[in-house]
């Protein structure tokens, strides 16, 4: 086993912050919008649409969130690891 | 050309493009046998992940499960994408700095255990041969209802196609067929449904077709299927029957599922960094999305045209699509009122006088994408494009799942724990015989399927959810989790998922009703609930034994920090 890298604490802590707000945004879209407020939001509409706002987070809108949600992550913690010198050759 | 014409030529086409990709990229050592030489680009790596992951069920079967399930189908859209940003986030990056092979060598390495390692070698195999069956039954029934041929003959050419590139190639062989297949499925899907977006809707781009007009009533196209599901009897479309706790549970396990599929995680080893594995993920999910976002599209379009089709129309008159598929059993009819006419009704249905309708028509959901093109009269060589990108769906996800069972012979069981002192080249020998064996079995399992395939699939991702995940998060997350408290953890989970599964599909199937379930949580959902219990057991039992070995917190620290993961670093335990 090789030794690990050194590294200044605070990588860790703030890897977990990202974690844990990226991740209230994933419950939020999917299990909330999409599945506990559902039917509260089906009473509205996307403007100029036919979805009623509950089913489009369920069949469509949580889709494009995850990906956002992904696409940040990679960027976020890309910046992290070059701020904390433990990026890749 | 006629519609068999057509799909021989484009199926025989794709076929031959994946043999000649297969013959380019073989491999030649264990490492590109079992990771690709780890030199797969993110976007390559992330479009053979989605090629990976979009199974026959997802190409064939899910627009036609949410044509008949509406809202309630929700759960496989929500739960087989958002299971990506839990791997992007919680896995692949520190299962690619730990940088091994397999998932259960991060098992036995983490939890410096060779019992953790056979538990996760046993469970591994048991996923990839459920769903591996599934697959090859998919290659068959494409295959006796386009060209013709016997399911069994289905079955047999699939076998030789997969069997060639897979013994052969490895998973650089595998990683570029799928992505040529990706292309070829992506393609298939799309083409129908843009065809049926602009024709229903007017708009070409499907998931805008679906909250728009439609061309004939002017009304929004969910406002009509909402008021011809009304005037039928069936439950309004965008509203659910299944009980909001339930959608929750089968929502999360099957997220959690996806995240813990080996044939998944694995691909995340093949990539040259860490930061290629979480852009990866990334990318596999775009390549997702894109028929992910699409099937609900299809699945309003089908339903809408299917009952504009029958609903109420002569049976003498019915189309030839109609008829095609009455030939292989898939839809039947049955004339209970003697008038001719075809009541295609839910349960609630009422005539004018308020008599009970009885429904006189039976869909298999499975044919709705591959009937569709039929029966919105799209051209012939659209119907055999369908054909093919359905078996490049099944072909690749088949592959990936080989792949797996074959390193968790030859690497996990005789390297890792009967012959630890096996050359490279003995090792690769083995990985070919094993990945030959596991062809012939999937084949007989595909022409001779358990007839319980359906279940089982929910089978494999509850206990991937109830096994896997949580030992390989706890694993990463947590420093102090030890042997003791993740084999506890795996087996209760384990157990308790499948002791749920078994009892109310196979020793009281009587009692698989809403009401007998617990809090009302179906089989499909139960691996939800196993996953808490594995977290929790886990917990609870590290607590009263002693903390793992330094070696292994050190192991810990390391895979949480990405530097020095380069390819020719490679981490050694």
């Amino acid at each position: 086993m090789t030794s690990p890298p050194s590294v200044r604490p605070g990588y860790w802590t703030v890897n977990l912050r990202y974690l844990a707000i990226l991740l209230s945004i994933w419950f939020l879209v999917s299990f909330g919008c999409g599945i506990l407020f559902a039917d509260a939001l089906n009473g509205f509409r996307l403007p100029g649409t036919g979805f009623k706002v509950g089913f489009w987070f369920a069949q469509q809108g949580s889709i494009y969130a995850f990906l956002v949600l992904i696409f940040v992550y990679v960027r976020l913690m890309n910046r992290l690891d070059r701020e904390y010198g433990v990026e890749e050759e | 050309m006629n519609v068999q014409a057509w799909t021989f030529t484009l199926v025989a086409i794709s076929f031959a493009l994946y043999i000649g990709v297969a013959v380019w990229s073989r491999a030649n050592t264990t490492r590109d046998f079992y990771v690709a030489g780890k030199g797969v680009p993110p976007l390559a790596n992330g479009m053979a992940t989605a090629a990976d992951w979009m199974s026959a069920a997802s190409f064939i079967s899910m627009a036609g499960l949410i044509a008949f399930l509406g809202y309630d189908g929700s759960v496989y859209l929500m739960g087989w994408t958002g299971g990506y940003v839990l791997l992007a986030l919680l896995l692949a990056p520190y299962l690619r700095k730990f940088g091994r092979y397999t998932v259960p060598d991060f098992v036995g390495d983490r939890y410096y255990s060779k019992t953790a390692r056979v538990v996760a070698v046993v469970c591994a195999i048991f996923i990839s041969f459920t769903y591996v069956a599934g697959q090859m039954r998919g290659v068959g029934i494409v295959f006796s209802r386009f060209l013709e041929v016997p399911i069994e003959w289905g079955v047999a050419i699939g076998m030789a196609i997969v069997f060639f590139y897979a013994v052969l190639g490895g998973m650089k062989g595998i990683t570029y067929t799928q992505v040529a297949q990706y292309c070829v499925l992506i393609f298939a899907y799309m083409v129908p449904a843009i065809f049926l977006s602009i024709l229903i809707t007017g708009n070409a781009v499907p998931q805008l077709g679906l909250g728009g007009a439609d061309l004939v009533s002017g009304e929004y196209l969910l406002d009509r299927l909402d008021g011809l599901h009304e005037q039928l009897g069936f439950a309004a479309y965008t509203d659910g029957s299944k009980s909001t706790l339930d959608v929750f549970a089968i929502t999360a396990a099957l997220m959690v599922g996806t995240a813990g599929l080996p044939h998944v995680i694995i691909r995340f080893y093949t990539v040259p960094r860490v930061r290629d594995a979480r852009i990866s993920a990334g990318w596999a999910l775009l390549f997702i999305a894109i028929l992910y976002t699409t099937a609900p599209a299809v699945a309003v379009f089908a339903r809408t045209n299917l009952i504009n089709t029958v609903s109420e129309q002569p049976y003498e008159a019915v189309p030839e699509w109609f008829t095609t598929w009455e030939n292989t059993d898939l839809i039947a009819y049955e004339d209970h009122n003697g008038d001719g006419l075809i009541q295609f009704v839910g349960p609630d249905a009422v005539d004018g006088s308020g008599q009970a309708v009885q429904n006189e028509l039976t869909i298999d959901r499975d044919i709705m994408v591959l009937a569709n093109p039929e029966i919105a009269g799209l051209p012939a060589w659209v119907v055999g494009l369908v054909a093919a990108g359905g078996l490049a769906a099944a072909l690749s996800t088949a592959a990936g799942l080989l792949l797996v069972v074959s390193s968790a012979i030859s690497h996990d069981l005789l390297k890792g724990v009967f012959r630890p002192g096996i050359s490279e080249r003995g090792e690769l020998v083995w990985a070919r015989v094993s990945a030959a064996f596991a062809v012939v079995l999937a084949g007989y399992l595909g022409i001779n399927p358990p007839g319980f395939v359906a279940q089982v699939v929910a089978f494999a991702f509850g206990l991937a959810a109830a096994s896997f995940f949580p030992a390989i998060i706890l694993g990463i997350f947590s420093r102090r989790m030890n042997r003791e408290g993740a084999i506890a953890g795996m087996i209760s989970g384990i157990a308790f998922t499948a002791a749920y599964i078994i009892y109310f599909n196979y020793v009281n199937p009587g009692a698989n009703t809403p009401d007998n379930w617990f809090l009302g949580i179906s089989p499909e959902g139960i691996g939800f609930v196993g996953m808490l219990i594995n977290f929790a057991v886990s917990v609870t039992v590290s607590r009263f034994n002693p903390p793992p070995p330094e070696e292994v917190g050190r192991l810990v620290e390391n895979i949480r920090v990405p530097k020095g993961s380069g390819p020719a670093h490679e981490v050694s335990a």
